[in-house]
This record gives structure tokens, sequence and C-alpha cells, in this order.
């Protein structure tokens, strides 16, 4: 009827003004109509990927430590909601995503000035511009507080304070910047030189926080007794409620990374799920095979090993290439976590970067491989990846794994160094044989007698 | 008096007092514990990290009872308790020079 009506006015000599009015109103209402659509998913998005830090991770990674770590370990999380937020709002969103250059944001958005009801249209063009700076936000909580898995046990909170704030500013903005911001290095969709397909944050999420999870191991060294002393975790069905609730709130993650409520974020969710479903099974055949016994722990493994590999194909992969980057997920980050941690002995003790580091990079490559326009047409009708019959990509997404390892290994090389000299990184001997718990925050996790 | 202390596998315990009670003991004091004899312990594998847990739960069962008595209660509890298979526990049998009941100063086989 509203096509009709067009053709009918466009024949007319001139509109007569109700028609115009009446025109004018049913075009704000449509507008208004999709963003209450868009905004209401993006909202409710933004809430899962905050429920991810916590109590997801905190829950995946408490129950991973001795019980003398319980508290000190989902601190880490937790504290990352508070200490990430406020950065965020001072300058954070303004250097991520301010036009900038095409490594790092400008200051226009500092303060959150000019953020405000009307949308960004480079970014997304149907929500409020608040909207979409609140869901970003929630990325940079959850990408630092990743790399805790490698220090765990062992890091003093203040130097894990400053290594965070440290971190968020030369890592996570840089790279989110060159990714997703305009005008950034490897945008794919907003001018970038190298333009790499990332849907949610394989590299700026899990390539980095992975990779720099590998170096803070390695800077640290190896928890006291590591690895003759039990180091069991003190609670594997914490962990489970954990995985589980990551499971669920990495559809925000990556649904909402269509940022609009509309097929695309369909898509994406779809490929999470089987991709995840892939990667539990995955994992668990293959320790099934060489262990003999199929491990819990294993199976929710594999399920967050599959939702970071398949975090930056998401929107861009079918169904059935979602569940072979899951199996090849599981498989891959198990023999990681198992076999070559093992032969080169770093402690990285809750595996940040056999999975999220691998994972991630497994990730961004087979997006390489299967993304196509079928799913995402953003290269308007050209092919998008090796599956298309466009091997090109390929290079771009190497360029794009290469830069965050680099900028990742070199980062937090130099930030680790700073706190060691100011702060001094490593608890002693002594705060760390009786626990984060007491030595750190002066509590237990669990009283159960009082 | 003698004190009977016996460790025994935990899902054994409901047995244990079960057949206690039906000899007439009513006293107890029951505690868990961890430890083991000659059975082994088992592998634990956590993402590749084998584990040798060989201190295993137990539960330890302690009463005391009138010398008469203690014959028939250790033979109750042993048979209550027994799986047959290796790690079923031990018992310790030991003299007990007096009793004190707190209540009322009641002293010796009164007190239990």
């Amino acid at each position: 009827m509203l096509l009709a009506l067009t053709a009918g006015v466009s024949l007319a000599q001139s509109i007569p003004p109700d028609i115009a009015k009446k025109l004018d109103d049913l075009d704000k209402a449509t507008k208004n109509a999709q963003m209450a659509g868009d905004n209401a998913w993006m909202l409710t998005s933004s809430a899962l990927v905050l429920m991810m830090t916590g109590p997801g991770l905190a829950l995946f990674y408490g129950g991973l430590v001795r019980k003398k770590n319980v508290l000190g370990t989902m601190m880490h999380s937790f504290i990352l909601m508070a200490t990430v937020s406020i950065l965020w709002a001072v300058v954070g969103y303004s250097l991520s995503f301010g036009e900038g250059n095409a490594f790092l944001g400008d200051l226009r958005y500092l303060f959150l000035s000019g953020v405000g009801a009307a949308p960004n249209p480079d970014y997304a063009a149907t929500i409020p511009h608040q909207t979409y700076m609140i869901y970003q936000l929630m990325f940079a909580i959850i990408t630092p507080a990743l790399i805790s898995g490698a220090f765990a046990e062992r890091m003093k909170f203040s130097a894990m304070l400053l290594f965070m704030t440290l971190w968020s500013l030369v890592v996570y903005f840089p790279m989110a910047h060159m990714v997703w911001g305009k005008g950034g290095l490897l945008n794919a969709s907003l001018g970038g030189r190298f333009p790499a397909f990332d849907f949610a944050g394989g590299t700026v999420v899990h390539i980095t926080s992975g990779v720099s999870a590998l170096v803070c191991a390695l800077y640290l060294g190896k928890r006291n007794n590591y690895p003759d002393e039990s180091m069991r975790p003190h609670s594997v069905v914490l962990s489970v409620i954990g995985a589980c609730l990551l499971w669920v709130g990495w559809f925000g993650f990556n649904a909402g990374s269509a940022v609009a409520a509309g097929s695309l974020a369909s898509s994406a969710f779809i490929a999470t799920h089987f991709a995840t479903a892939g990667a539990v099974l995955g994992w668990m055949i293959i320790e099934w095979m060489i262990v003999g016994k199929p491990s819990v722990l294993g199976a929710i493994s594999g399920a967050v090993a599959g939702l970071v590999a398949i975090t930056p194909a998401s929107g861009f992969v079918k169904p059935m290439p979602a569940i072979l980057i899951g199996l090849a997920a599981g498989v891959v980050c198990y023999l990681m976590v198992s076999k070559v941690k093992k032969i080169f002995g770093y402690d990285d003790a809750l595996d940040a970067f056999g999975v999220h580091g691998i994972g991630g990079t497994l990730g961004a490559l087979l997006t390489g491989v299967f993304a196509t326009k079928e799913v995402n047409d953003l290269r308007m009708g050209q092919p998008m990846g090796l599956v298309d019959g466009f091997g090109g990509q390929m290079t771009n997404q190497v360029i794009a794994v290469l830069i965050s390892w680099v900028l990742a290994i070199v980062g937090t090389l130099v930030i680790l160094k700073i706190c060691d000299v100011v702060l001094g990184v490593r608890v002693s001997k002594d705060q760390e044989t009786e626990g984060l718990d007491l030595s750190m925050h002066g509590e237990e996790g669990y009283n159960l007698e009082s | 008096m003698t004190k009977i202390e016996a460790i025994i596998q935990p899902h054994k315990l409901e047995d244990a007092k079960e057949a206690l009670k039906n000899i007439g003991v009513d006293g107890m004091t029951i505690t868990e514990v961890r430890g083991h004899g000659r059975q082994k312990g088992h592998t634990e594998v956590y993402r590749g990290m084998e584990y040798k847990v060989d201190l295993l739960p137990k539960v330890k069962l302690e009463l005391v009872v009138s010398d008469q008595r203690a014959d028939e209660v250790i033979r109750t509890l042993a048979a209550a308790a027994r799986t047959g298979k290796i790690g079923d526990g031990k018992i310790f049998v030991y003299a007990v020079a007096d009793a004190v009941r707190i209540r009322n100063d009641d002293r010796g086989d009164a007190a239990l």
C-alpha cells in the first residue's frame, strides 16, 4: 500500500501538504519502530556480554583454582567490570572509536562528549550512539579479564590493576580501533588498508588476550612447586556453571555484533551455537581416545574453545562450516593445553593462551576460508572468502593475526616491565603459599564452619 | 572400658550405625578423615595434567563401651562395614582409664 502511495505521489505534479505530512509521519514511525527493535536487542546483548565476565568467567576461572585463591581469581574478573568502565567513559571509547588515524582513535568522545541518543551512522545507524558505546564497553571488560587465567594464583592485586589499565590503553583500544574503528588499518567496512574479517573479536578480543596471557605466564614464571604439587581445580562444579553462562552470554557477544536485530544476528547466533556444539564433541572425543575418559572439564573447555573460534567467523559463515570450525577448535585446543603446554613447560595456569590465543588464531584464519557473501554481502556481490573463490582474503586475515600477535607480545612485555619496576608483579612466596584470598584480600571464600 | 576406633568406607557408615543401634549401642563420634592403607589411590586428569590422589576420604567412628560388650561391638561393626574389597578400613581397640559424664560427674561405666 505504501508502494502504491509513493508511486502515485511521484506521478503527481505537486504533493498536497496533508499527504506530504502523512508520508513524513509514516517515515518517522517506521524509523522509530526499527530503532525500538534494534535497540531492545542491543541493550539485551550488552547485558549478556557483561554476564559473560561476571558471573560467567569469574565462576569458570574461580572453579579451576585451588580454594585458597577462589576469591582473588573471581576478583580479577569482577574488578575489571568497574575499572575498565571508568577508563572507557573517560578516554577508552574515544581512543577506540573516535576517527583518529589508522592505529588509534582521537579524543572527540573524551568523557563521552557527543555520545548521545542520536545514532552514529558509521557504526550503527539504527540504535542510539549510547547503546553502541555501552555494548562495546562490555567487550573491553571481558578481554583483559580473559588474560587473568594465565597469571592466576600468583599476581599481586595492585600490579594487576595497573597492568590492566595500561594494557587497555596500549593494546586493547588501539586494536579495537584498527579493526572496528572508522579508518582503522584493518577495518573491513569503513576504509581499512587491509580489510580483515573479524565479526565479534577473534583478533581484538581473543588473540590479544590469549597471546598476552602467554607473555604473562612466561614473565611471571611458574607457580611455586608447579607441576609437582597438586593443583587440582577446587570445584569443577563452579566451572560448569560458568561455562554455561559463557555459552548463553556469547549469543550477545556474537549475534549482538550484527548491531541490529535482523537476519544477520540470527545467522551469527546459529553459527555460534553449532560451532560450540561441534567443539564440545571434538574435545570430548579426542580426550576420550587419548586419556580413556571423557572429562566434564574437557567438555566445558571444548565449549569455550568453540565459542572463541567462531567469534570472528560468526557473521560470515554458514552453519555447516561453523560446525567444522568448532570441531577443529575442540581438537586443536585440547592438544595445545594437554600436550604442547607440557612440552614447553610454561605455567598458563588456566589455559588462557591455549584456548583464547590458539582458538582465536584458528578462528581468524578459518574465517578467511569460510566467509561467504551468502551470509554477509559486505563486499557488495564480490566474493568474500576462499569458499567464494577469493583466496586473497587469507592475506588480510594473516596480516590481522600477525598485527594482533605482535602488538600483544610487545605491549604486554613493556607493560609488565613497568609494573614490575613500579610495584613488583608477583606476590611473595609466603603470600602465594597462604593463598591470594587471605594475603591480598583478607578473606576466605569458604567459611563453612561459621 | 574399651575404646573402639574404626576407620571405614564412607558409604558403609549408615550400615554400621544401623547395626550398632540394633545391638543397643547409642553413642558414637564420627569424623570425616582422609587416609590410605594398602589400598592404592587413583589418578585424576585435568586438561592433560595427571594428579595422583592417594589420600582417600574415609569415616572415623569412635565409641567407648564396657569391656564385656567390646567383642560383640567389634564383630558387629566389622560385619556391617565389610564389602570384602581392599580399602574397607581397620578397627583399633584401646583400653580406657576412665570416663566422666560432664553433666553430672558420673564416672566409669555409668558415664557411658
